[in-house]
């Protein structure tokens, strides 16, 4: 059995750690967090492009570096764990993808090449309502080429260049299927406006398309399909990025209870603390297991990946909540002020259980998946 | 990322697989294993003693094949009768021996824990004389650690040790010692010298079972069956020879017995998110099958996860085991999560029952003794083996490293350590 990652990825990944130690540490966040006009770290994402992350899992006829999933995987983690205020998640794990796995070839050419050097940033728009997004309740359309209807929220929308939108395609609307579209940023039938986000690191804005231009992506009808492959996909990579960010939110709960003295003693002596730091621990280390096993999913493109996936993307969220929401109870009347960071990994942990499916939803995936795999 | 054995796995999982063909009957689904766990030690009473006897003989006759086959304790080193194997061995072997109807569980502590000790702390003449027939199962051990009064904390314990020229004269109660009424042998902590220090005075003798003084009373459980044993001793005689280790050492040579506790990664499967799934395909609720209400789903999911969660934490370790390495902590989490786990589903699975729930039927397969064998077990399960609170004091001590809770036990004499009414 070999269920681990190799000596190449772990080297990988010690080597994007000390990177992002360096490139983008708490300040690095914060310049974001405090600055409504700064959607995400230039220089970052700059620098992580040279790094040629965004091209990880692009092959190299497209301009990637061509590595696996499992490379993709220990670099999510790392980006999780330093809370990087860039636009990668949008940009690699849905549109870079969606583009890979349904793009025609004219489409990979145009845009994955410019996706892997960092220079084009690209996003997807599904959300147009409160609660959750479904095929029949995506009203945006397209007849004659021409997109209508509006996007709220879209993650990184503003940052984008090039979005992704699910929409009804004139043939069969009220069909309960979708189609993808590619929208181009500078098209005058697209408007932007600007949203507030939980997690200003994570920024949100809304769109609205007037008779916008579009090029269809992949088969007409079929979005809805596309859709929950590549949100699977996504899930699995994002479950890293939450088990990075739950184990920082475990390490300073830690630190700061072997520092803060109360009764004359550590407060992590105190077994309620040690007891809930524990469960912390249970948590990330049951989530760290489901992931590595979407991970293996993913990067075999097996059948058991809508399982894997759902199982990693549940139990990483519910560890994300729990050990960044403990994490400001351990640290007491400080963990709610704005100057400690234990408030950075609560935002993101929310928001990234909120950015393609809510726990609830993704626990219903599972079990239907299930069910689904007990009939074949 | 595989799954894989390595070519040299496969080939040892082959010979065990010939060997349980050959030797013992295939479970047929894992529902037929979901009693047990890492705290089932075998029942002492249930169907009455001629059955408990018959169930011995049968393990004891598997045990003499197992290891005539090499596979009764493939980590102990060939010069002891054991195969001489790695830990990637073990956990194929118990990987496959899960998959059949097999008792093993009356020559664990002996051969996992109690053998080890010996041969670090014993005699070679000891070595000879009991190693050997530990493997083959002719003589079964015990260990007689926990008392009424120190469980999880188990330096408190109270058996008195007076010497009397060569013999050591014992006087007191052990309890939860699992296998006790057919061990012919045990291995016991006592306490030499109340006067020294908590862990300083105790000292650790192997004895015989069969001594005059000696007497064993089954524990009834919540459960309606007994996994366990008071012991009680009054003026039990031993012979200094059996000492193991140094007059005062004792918690040096228990430490050995402890940390011989195995990797339970090849643990047989307990009640789990995979029986409940299947319930919940065959009974009502008001709006249907249960498997079709969400609520029910959102529940089955979150056991889902904890459930594979833990498999794939085990293959983490198996893959570091099949690596040569020392596994991680991450499995120190197991029996935490298992046995909440099993208390949650079981609780829930009979509230879906609704007042079925409360009836033992033997002849509906749902019914019997599946859940509510699951709910009696599961507070066992969280208490034995270490307590969850112990389990978590543990995790947060050596794995997260933070520091021990002050103790009112330390640099004082054990008699004048405050105990309640004890």
């Amino acid at each position: 059995m070999n269920f681990d990652f190799s000596d190449d990825q772990k080297l990988l990944r010690d080597q994007a750690r000390k990177f992002l130690q360096d490139k983008c540490d708490r300040s690095v966040v914060r310049s974001i967090l405090e600055d409504n006009d700064q959607k995400y770290s230039k220089d970052l994402w700059k620098e992580i492009s040279e790094m040629g992350w965004t091209g990880t899992a692009i092959p190299e006829e497209y301009g990637g570096l061509g590595l696996g999933m499992l490379e993709l995987c220990v670099i999510a983690e790392e980006l999780g764990r330093s809370l990087a205020p860039t636009p990668f998640s949008s940009s690699i794990y849905l549109f870079a993808e969606f583009i890979k796995l349904y793009g025609s070839e004219d489409q990979k050419k145009k845009y994955l090449p410019k996706i892997a050097s960092g220079e084009l940033i690209g996003t997807f728009a599904l959300s147009e309502t409160n609660g959750t997004p479904r095929p029949n309740n995506i009203k945006a359309e397209v007849s004659d080429k021409k997109l209508n209807g509006e996007k709220i929220p879209v993650n990184d929308g503003e940052i984008a260049d090039v979005i992704i939108v699910a929409a009804n395609s004139d043939n069969n609307f009220n069909h309960n299927s979708l189609s993808l579209y590619i929208v181009e940023k500078d098209d005058p039938g697209l408007s932007i406006s600007s949203l507030e986000s939980m997690d200003p690191t994570r920024p949100a804005c809304s769109l609205s398309f007037l008779n916008t231009s579009v090029e269809q992506l992949g088969e007409k009808g079929v979005g809805w399909s596309m859709i929950e492959n590549i949100f699977n996909r996504a899930a699995v990579l994002l479950a890293f990025e939450q088990v990075g960010g739950a184990q920082v939110s475990l390490d300073e709960a830690k630190k700061y209870s072997l520092e803060r003295f109360a009764f004359g003693k550590q407060i992590g002596s105190f077994q309620a603390m040690k007891h809930k730091m524990v469960d912390m621990y249970v948590k990330i280390e049951l989530a760290r297991s489901n992931a590595y096993y979407g991970a293996w999913a993913l990067s075999t493109d097996s059948n058991e990946l809508p399982v894997a996936a759902a199982g990693a993307r549940v139990s990483a969220s519910d560890a994300y909540n729990y050990a960044s929401q403990e994490n400001i109870q351990i640290h007491g009347g400080v963990g709610f002020t704005w100057e400690y960071d234990c408030h950075l990994f609560y935002r993101r942990s929310k928001l990234l259980s909120l950015n393609i499916g809510s726990i609830r939803q993704w626990k219903e995936n599972l079990i239907s998946n299930l069910e689904k795999k007990n009939i074949v | 990322m595989d799954f894989n054995d390595t070519p040299k796995e496969a080939d040892f999982r082959a010979k065990v697989r010939k060997f349980l063909d050959d030797n013992c009957q295939k479970r047929s689904n894992n529902s037929d294993a979901v009693q047990g766990g890492s705290a089932g030690a075998p029942e002492t009473v249930k169907g009455g003693e001629s059955a408990a006897e018959e169930s011995l003989k049968k393990a004891k006759e598997f045990q003499t094949k197992k290891s005539e086959a090499g596979f009764a304790a493939i980590l102990w080193p060939k010069e002891f009768g054991g195969y001489g194997g790695n830990p990637i061995e073990q956990v194929i072997y118990q990987q496959e021996e899960i998959n059949y109807f097999v008792h093993s569980g009356y020559f664990e502590i002996g051969i996992g824990m109690l053998g080890p000790t010996m041969m670090v702390w014993g005699k070679d003449e000891h070595k000879k004389r009991y190693l050997p027939k530990m493997i083959t199962g002719e003589e079964i051990w015990c260990q007689l650690f926990s008392e009424p009064a120190a469980g999880s904390d188990l330096g408190g314990i109270k058996m008195k040790a007076e010497k009397d020229g060569d013999e050591w004269v014992l006087n007191g109660q052990k309890v939860w010692t699992s296998g006790a009424h057919f061990s012919d042998y045990g291995m016991i902590i006592t306490r030499t010298d109340p006067t020294a220090l908590k862990h300083k005075g105790l000292t650790y003798f192997f004895i015989d079972m069969k001594s005059p003084g000696i007497e064993v009373k089954p524990i009834k459980q919540i459960s309606g069956t007994s996994n366990f044993n008071e012991v009680f001793f009054n003026d039990v005689r031993v012979p200094d020879s059996q000492r193991l280790g140094k007059e005062g050492e004792g918690w040096k040579v228990a430490l050995t017995t402890l940390m011989n506790e195995r990797l339970a990664v090849g643990d047989p499967p307990g009640l789990d998110f995979d029986q409940i799934f299947e319930a919940t395909k065959q009974f009502e609720v008001e709006d249907g099958l249960a498997i079709k209400n969400s609520e029910v789903r959102q529940k089955m999911a979150d056991w889902y996860v904890q459930s594979r969660g833990l498999q794939y934490t085990k293959y983490r370790s198996i893959t570091s085991l099949s690596k040569g390495q020392t596994p991680g902590p991450e499995l120190s989490i197991s029996k935490l999560v298992t046995a909440s786990k099993m208390q949650d589903v079981s609780s829930y699975a009979l509230d879906l029952l609704e007042m079925s729930g409360a009836i033992h039927n033997e002849k509906n397969p749902i019914l019997k003794n599946l859940f509510q064998g699951g709910y009696f077990f599961a507070p066992a399960l969280r208490i034995a083996g270490g307590t969850d609170e112990v389990m978590r004091n543990i995790i947060a001590e050596r794995v997260l490293g933070l520091p021990q809770d002050e103790r009112a036990d330390k640099k004082v004499p054990f008699n004048e350590i405050p105990s309640g009414k004890n």
